[in-house]
């Protein structure tokens, strides 16, 4: 399909304009055709179905003791089950109002009544590595790579990651149960 | 310029027509000219009634069939995927789908506990693919005299007839003609290749009881099951045959317009 | 592209260009301004549609080279994971598959017009062997194409195909441990067919520059035979050749849609839906429809030396060709004894593809009861066979060389314009 371009120099020239109509029909025919073909060459590289069937796991949260951090695999990434302890919390909700790169309040961080549950995707905002837990001056996590540090709800407090740990979507199933993604 | 088209036409038909020699000369009969809506270029397994009747193979896959076969390339989720069974337009996400998620969990798949380390079971979820009856095919063998049932999912484009073979098979059991002995375990089957086969008939008249009221005589329930396996062995049919209807149409009109072209530019130049 | 170029840079930045890399120069003399003969036929367009199958198989190919997984445990899974699950992924797999039988579909067209025409006589036999070429790396690229499925039958396609190589006496069987890497068809021979399987094509798309290169060189043969003398004979590339090449190819991508999209079961086997099993074969193995001519020719000789011999010699006999006619006239517009020797040979190897698909012991003429000849039954696949092997090489070997000085050619026109002046005073 790609060198359909007719000529400009016809050799009649009778009757331009329907002569020119024919051309412009044919090349504008071949364009539209060659892009709806490109378009599932260039689909076939997003999600296949099997792995879009996994996109959402449940989680048992009566496995994570008070205090400790499960990482489970999620989408093929790190995800960071945390349950904080009443100290962790308040120090959370202490530096709220402090100045921050991506300011935001733990309570935007956690489901409403479930503080203990901090659930974040385990990968630094800077460049994706894995931030370690417990480590940094605000005992939230620390990471590795180039030296970012998160405070216990998982904000950017220091070093080049320009935005807080994301949250994940997810839901309560029941209070010891939740549904990720 | 007709006449050369025609020849390229013959031609083509002649290189074709080698393409498609026989390659089946065995001594069993050939499949029944049996037919089903949703073939040919215009039949959709998306059609009210087609969707009706592979809601019904898939009952006589479920309560019959997979108890000694397989469907290992098959998931939940394709039960409800566009052109399938459970296909319903307001979960355009099979995984939501109530219907696929109860037969799901009616399966249970293995599990690995990731406390412990043990292998569990669990119920399924519409993301898991149809569990084998047996651990592996030793097993499968092992009970099943020797000859290994084979995998549904791809089984009726995995012979020549596709679901038309199929559904003779479940339909061509006889009592042997007389000079062929059966050894035990083994039965006569007209359609199969030497006439003798491992599989007991499966199915028999009234065996499944359809939801939808259809009386299961056996050839219903032999058109219905292999109408289902078609659909296990192409589930895209419907969008290949939608796709390639418009680029048919687009192809066509795409021709007339190059002809044109073409006949334009050698307007004045003989040839 | 003899004489100088007509190019004319006609902006600063083509000027540019040009001084440094004149790669729209090249374009421009070899696919604009080069003079084509002007009484071209459709026969003569298979050569822009094999381009395009070429760019169609390497850029569908890539694509499923992203998603598929060779190893003997996963190639047949994954392939059925992109039929199932990839998006398109369907659609990319029955155009790839599908591909391969419209490839040589046309790469057979394209042959037999060269054969009809002549064109692989003087000056055009490195264009002809170069296209040999192209066409033996085609027939390796798409057999171990077929076997990356993992399927039955292309577990047992390549068993039986590198068994063949085992015929040669003392090396054989280091040849074919060789090429499994173990002592069977397992993974190692998988995995080195997917490699070469990706390599080859590019392979081919270098030879086929050559052979467009040869073909610029000494210029398009045509149906008269006759070389172009004057201006009057030829007519520019572009728009000429390529208005008629663009409609010859939509026209084919009609018939590959309907395959692709309506047909996608017909130019595949079965058997290769069932994974590949090394304990039990298919219970009757043929190849793909388009070796299925040369498979016969293995089949009619009953050594098996001798066999491989005769199919490897019968792809021989095409790179020999431009040596064994001794036709003076090109076409064969004014051979009517060679004319006639073309068609029977063009049905014999149609028969032959029948041979090589059916069985050689069933009877080709169902209920006739036959006698027995020799080893078989006069009625049976494996006689026919025979009698066409017999004559494909006939032709190349007798036919070609003898008729060439023995026939009264038909008068040939002068010039390419006489036949087609006259042409038109006819139409009126």
């Amino acid at each position: 399909m790609a060198d359909t371009a007719q000529e400009t120099h016809a050799p009649v020239q009778d009757d331009p304009s329907r002569r020119d109509f024919i051309y412009i029909a044919a090349i504008a025919a071949a364009a539209g055709g060659a892009v709806a073909t490109v378009w599932p060459f260039v689909d076939q590289m997003n999600p296949s179905a099997d792995t879009l069937a996994l996109a959402s796991v449940e989680y048992d949260l009566t496995k994570v003791e008070p205090g400790q951090q499960v990482v489970i695999l999620w989408r093929k990434q790190p995800l960071f089950i945390r349950n904080r302890t009443p100290e962790q919390i308040a120090a959370a909700i202490k530096d709220d109002n402090a100045a921050m790169k991506d300011p935001q309040k733990d309570e935007a961080r956690h489901k409403p009544g479930k503080a203990q549950w901090l659930i974040l995707l385990g990968s630094c905002t800077h460049l994706g590595c894995v931030p370690t837990v417990g480590g940094g001056e605000y005992g939230g996590w620390f990471c590795p790579c180039h030296g970012s540090v998160y405070d216990t709800s998982g904000r950017i407090r220091k070093g080049p990651a320009p935005l807080n740990l994301a949250v994940p979507e997810y839901s309560f199933l029941s209070d010891t149960k939740v549904k990720i993604g | 310029m007709l006449r050369k088209i025609t020849l390229l036409a013959a031609t083509l038909g002649l290189l074709l027509g080698a393409a498609a020699a026989p390659a089946l000369a065995n001594t069993a009969e050939e499949p029944a000219n049996v037919h089903w809506d949703f073939e040919g270029p215009f039949g959709r397994y998306g059609k009210a009634e087609n969707q009706a009747q592979l809601q019904r193979g898939y009952k006589v896959y479920r309560e019959v069939c997979s108890s000694c076969h397989s469907m290992k390339l098959v998931s939940f989720r394709n039960l409800g995927d566009p052109g399938g069974p459970f296909w319903n337009p307001k979960y355009k996400n099979p995984n939501d789908n109530p219907v696929v998620k109860a037969i799901a969990a009616d399966y249970q798949v293995d599990d690995i506990d990731t406390d412990t380390g043990d292998t569990t079971k669990r119920p399924g979820i519409p993301a898991d693919r149809f569990p084998s009856p047996f651990a592996n095919d030793y097993a499968a063998k092992a009970s099943n005299g020797g000859a290994n049932p084979p995998d549904m999912s791809l089984l009726a484009r995995a012979r020549e007839g596709q679901g038309r073979y199929i559904f003779s098979i479940l339909m061509g059991y006889e009592n042997p003609p007389a000079g062929v002995t059966l050894n035990p375990g083994q039965h006569y089957n007209k359609y199969m290749a030497g006439g003798v086969i491992a599989m007991p008939p499966p199915l028999k008249a009234g065996q499944v009881t359809y939801d939808d009221g259809t009386p299961s005589s056996l050839e219903q329930e032999a058109m219905d099951v292999s109408a289902f396996l078609m659909w296990a062995a192409d589930p895209h049919a419907d969008d290949r045959k939608n796709t390639g209807i418009a680029v048919l149409i687009y192809l066509l009109l795409f021709s007339g317009l190059l002809y044109l072209a073409y006949r334009q530019v050698w307007k004045n130049e003989s040839h | 592209m003899s004489g100088h170029s007509t190019y004319e840079p006609k902006n600063a930045f083509s000027k540019w260009l040009d001084a440094r890399l004149p790669v729209t120069r090249l374009v421009w003399d070899s696919f604009v301004d080069y003079p084509t003969p002007r009484n071209l036929n459709y026969w003569w367009t298979f050569g822009g549609i094999l381009t395009l199958c070429l760019g169609i198989q390497i850029l569908t190919g890539i694509v499923l080279a992203m998603h598929y997984q060779v190893g003997g445990a996963t190639a047949f899974n994954s392939v059925e994971h992109i039929m199932r699950d990839v998006r398109h992924g369907w659609l990319i797999r029955n155009i790839h598959a599908t591909g391969a039988s419209m490839f040589f579909i046309a790469v057979y067209i394209h042959m037999l017009r060269g054969l009809y025409y002549g064109s692989f006589k003087p000056p055009r036999e490195v264009l002809w062997l170069l296209g040999c070429l192209i066409y033996g790396i085609m027939m390796a690229t798409a057999f171990m194409g077929y076997v990356l499925p993992w399927g039955q039958m292309s577990f047992w396609g390549a068993k039986v195909i590198t068994n063949l190589l085992g015929v040669f006496p003392g090396v054989g069987q280091s040849i074919t441990t060789w090429l499994w890497g173990g002592y069977g068809v397992d993974d190692p021979t998988l995995n080195r067919f997917f490699s070469l399987h990706y390599l080859l094509p590019f392979v081919i798309a270098g030879v086929v520059v050559l052979h467009i290169w040869a073909l610029h060189v000494v210029g398009q043969n045509n149906p008269t035979g006759v070389d172009p003398k004057s201006k009057a004979d030829t007519l520019p590339f572009t728009p000429y050749a390529t208005a008629k090449d663009a409609f010859a190819m939509s026209l084919f991508l009609i018939v590959f849609a309907v395959f692709v999209f309506f047909l996608p079961d017909a130019m595949g086997h079965a058997d290769n839906n069932i994974p590949a099993n090394p304990l039990q074969t298919p219970p009757h193995i043929v190849p793909e429809w388009y070796f299925l001519p040369f498979y016969a020719i293995l089949r009619a000789i009953p050594d098996k030396l001798m066999g491989a011999l005769a199919m490897f010699g019968a792809i021989g006999c095409l790179f020999a060709l431009p040596w064994l006619d001794t036709s003076k006239v090109r076409s064969m517009r004014y051979r009517p004894t060679a004319k006639i020797c073309f068609v029977i040979f063009m049905v014999v190897c149609i028969i032959l593809g029948f041979c090589g698909a059916n069985k050689p012991d069933d009877q080709v003429i169902p209920g006739l009861a036959g006698f027995m000849l020799l080893d078989a039954n006069a009625n049976s696949w494996v006689w026919l066979s025979r009698i066409g092997t017999f004559y494909y090489f006939l032709y190349f070997l007798v036919i070609t060389p003898m008729l060439g000085l023995t026939e009264t050619p038909l008068p040939v026109p002068e010039t390419i314009a006489s036949p087609v002046v006259a042409n038109a005073e006819k139409k009126g």
